[in-house]
């Protein structure tokens, strides 16, 4: 375990290649984060996603470039999809982040999605907390620019900042159904070019609609929308209590939020400021509101059960049998055997087999 | 099966650069095309790279290969010190291979100094893809 205490101790070659490690979920990578576990929790977990080449790796290069100047520690990490034909890919992130080049306060890794679609890859929260354990204090995670990324980012960061670029046609219709929901902050980048006034001014229309009193419900649902499936926590927020009896106990915090917009030129650093402002004062409202606790947990339950679902579903491919397997997925195949059936089955024999096996020892 | 078969977890991971000042990366670019249609991760990191900044990048994202693309006549200097500086970052189990306009007569000294495979003008993509199957770190 030389690897983890070097990486933990900021190495940058351990630190890079514990990354490996973890991604090509080998052998020691569960017994690694076991060990990493106990140091994470410290960063800032800033999230930037928005469509393709609207500038997120652009500003990923000029946030960074400003945390550093405040004299924060960097880690970014940059995701980009692998092609489902080759499982090979491009990631090209990099190359607008040379400004970050020669400082050893930042750390950039690119990952690729490696066939997963919610635009992170299956290892990037745990790259995460390599980084954040190795001692990165803020860690910027740059989505994949397509696809359905959102749910995926909200659940992963802590404040998430979705760039908008202008020139999009109708302002209003260009705005991604659902990205209301997960944004912290707007960056409406290029506001070099015509109609990013209206592009910003579309956003906030959008928010004001969005946080209107006769819109308490939608925004009780955005809280569900934006935590996935756990509404239940998300009605009945866990800092309730904790926040003492005068708070009254539906007013999730989430909801105090509003979005903040931010017009930005990210080729010229302009709107940095006040986008780092945005960033840090949404930290701080986390901070405040308990909210930062929430989020937490509900990532951590989240991660939980993903974690749970992977290891049921490879503890029980290994006890079936490929040739019923097999036989099975024939049966359904010609309409022989409903997939739902054909499930229980499986589930069926596994446990037989186990018993079966166990008795044996015996 | 190698490990690096296709259905493997793992992956080959090949940093792309264009070390030098000269100005257009289109080879670069179909390399750097042709490697991730053969199922490799190519980190591709843009024209005008120092040594510094391809080994500080080949070191944060744990590459198994750098490609290096080079036209301009640096290369005699440019190479070796990318070579030195993997070193240094007790990294010279990466493999290091060169493309673009090298003239024979240098192969021998690049060689020596470290780079592993030289590929010249009208090379078809596969060589290379080949190439680095056959000789990457296993
Ligand atoms: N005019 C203008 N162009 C910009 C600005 N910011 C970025 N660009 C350009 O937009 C293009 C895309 O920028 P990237 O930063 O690569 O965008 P991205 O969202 O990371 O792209 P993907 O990762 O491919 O989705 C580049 O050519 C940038 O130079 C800006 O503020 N104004
Ligand atoms: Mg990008």
């Amino acid at each position: 375990m030389e690897l983890v205490e070097a990486a933990l101790a900021g190495n940058r070659r351990a630190i890079a290649r514990l990354i490996t490690r973890i991604e090509n979920d080998g052998d020691d990578a569960h017994a690694s984060l076991s060990q990493i576990y106990p140091y994470t929790g410290q960063a800032h977990i800033v999230g930037i996603t928005g469509a393709p080449g609207t500038g997120k790796s652009t500003l990923v290069n000029e946030l960074a470039k400003a945390f550093r100047a405040a004299n924060r520690q960097v880690g970014v990490i940059a995701v980009d999809p692998t092609s489902p034909f080759s499982g090979g890919a491009i990631l090209g992130d990099r190359v607008r982040m040379r400004d970050l080049a020669g400082d050893s306060g930042v750390f950039v890794r690119s990952m690729a999605t490696r066939g997963s679609l919610g635009g992170l890859a299956r290892a990037t929260a745990d790259a995460i907390k390599v980084l954040d354990a190795a001692g990165f204090e803020v860690v910027i995670v740059e989505t994949v620019g397509a696809g359905q990324s959102e749910v995926e980012i909200a659940e992963t960061a802590h404040t998430v900042v979705v760039v908008e670029a202008p020139g999009m046609g109708d302002e209003v219709q260009a705005i991604k159904a659902g990205i209301l929901e997960i944004a912290d902050v707007f960056a409406v980048n290029k506001a070099d070019r015509e109609g990013a006034d209206r592009t910003a001014a579309a956003l906030e229309m959008m928010l004001d609609l969005d946080q209107t009193p006769s819109s308490q419900t939608r925004s009780a649902s955005r809280i569900v929308i934006h935590h996935g499936q756990l509404m239940e926590v998300a009605q009945h927020p866990p800092h309730s209590t904790a926040t003492g009896p005068d708070v009254p106990n539906d007013v999730s915090a989430s909801r105090r939020w509003r979005p903040i917009v931010v017009k930005t030129i990210a080729l010229r650093g302009d709107g940095i400021p006040e986008l780092i402002q945005a960033i840090a004062d949404h930290r701080q409202y986390l901070e405040t509101s308990n909210e930062l606790a929430h989020r937490n947990r509900i990532r951590l339950t989240n991660e939980l059960e993903h974690i749970l679902r992977d290891e049921l579903m490879d503890q029980l491919l290994k006890k079936i049998d490929p040739s019923i397997l097999v036989s099975l997925m024939t049966q359904v195949a010609d309409r022989e055997l409903d997939p739902y059936t054909a499930a229980r089955q499986l589930l069926k024999n596994s446990y037989k087999g186990k018993r079966q096996r166990r008795s044996g020892d015996a | 099966m190698s490990k690096y078969h296709p259905t493997a977890k793992q992956k080959i991971r090949v940093l792309v650069a264009k070390p030098g000042l000269d100005g257009h990366d289109r080879g670069a670019k179909v390399v750097a095309r042709a490697l991730r249609d053969a199922g490799m991760e190519v980190i591709y990191t843009g024209l005008r790279q120092t040594p510094e900044m391809i080994a500080e990048a080949a070191l944060q994202e744990d590459v198994d290969v750098i490609g290096l693309s080079v036209l301009s006549g640096a290369h005699t200097v440019l190479l070796p010190r990318i070579v030195e500086l993997l070193r240094q970052n007790d990294m010279s189990d990466v493999l290091v291979i060169a493309g673009g306009i090298i003239p024979d007569e240098d192969v021998p000294l690049l060689k020596e100094a470290g780079v592993h495979g030289t590929f010249g003008p009208g090379t078809l993509t596969e060589d290379i893809v080949k190439f680095i199957q056959e000789h990457v770190r296993e």
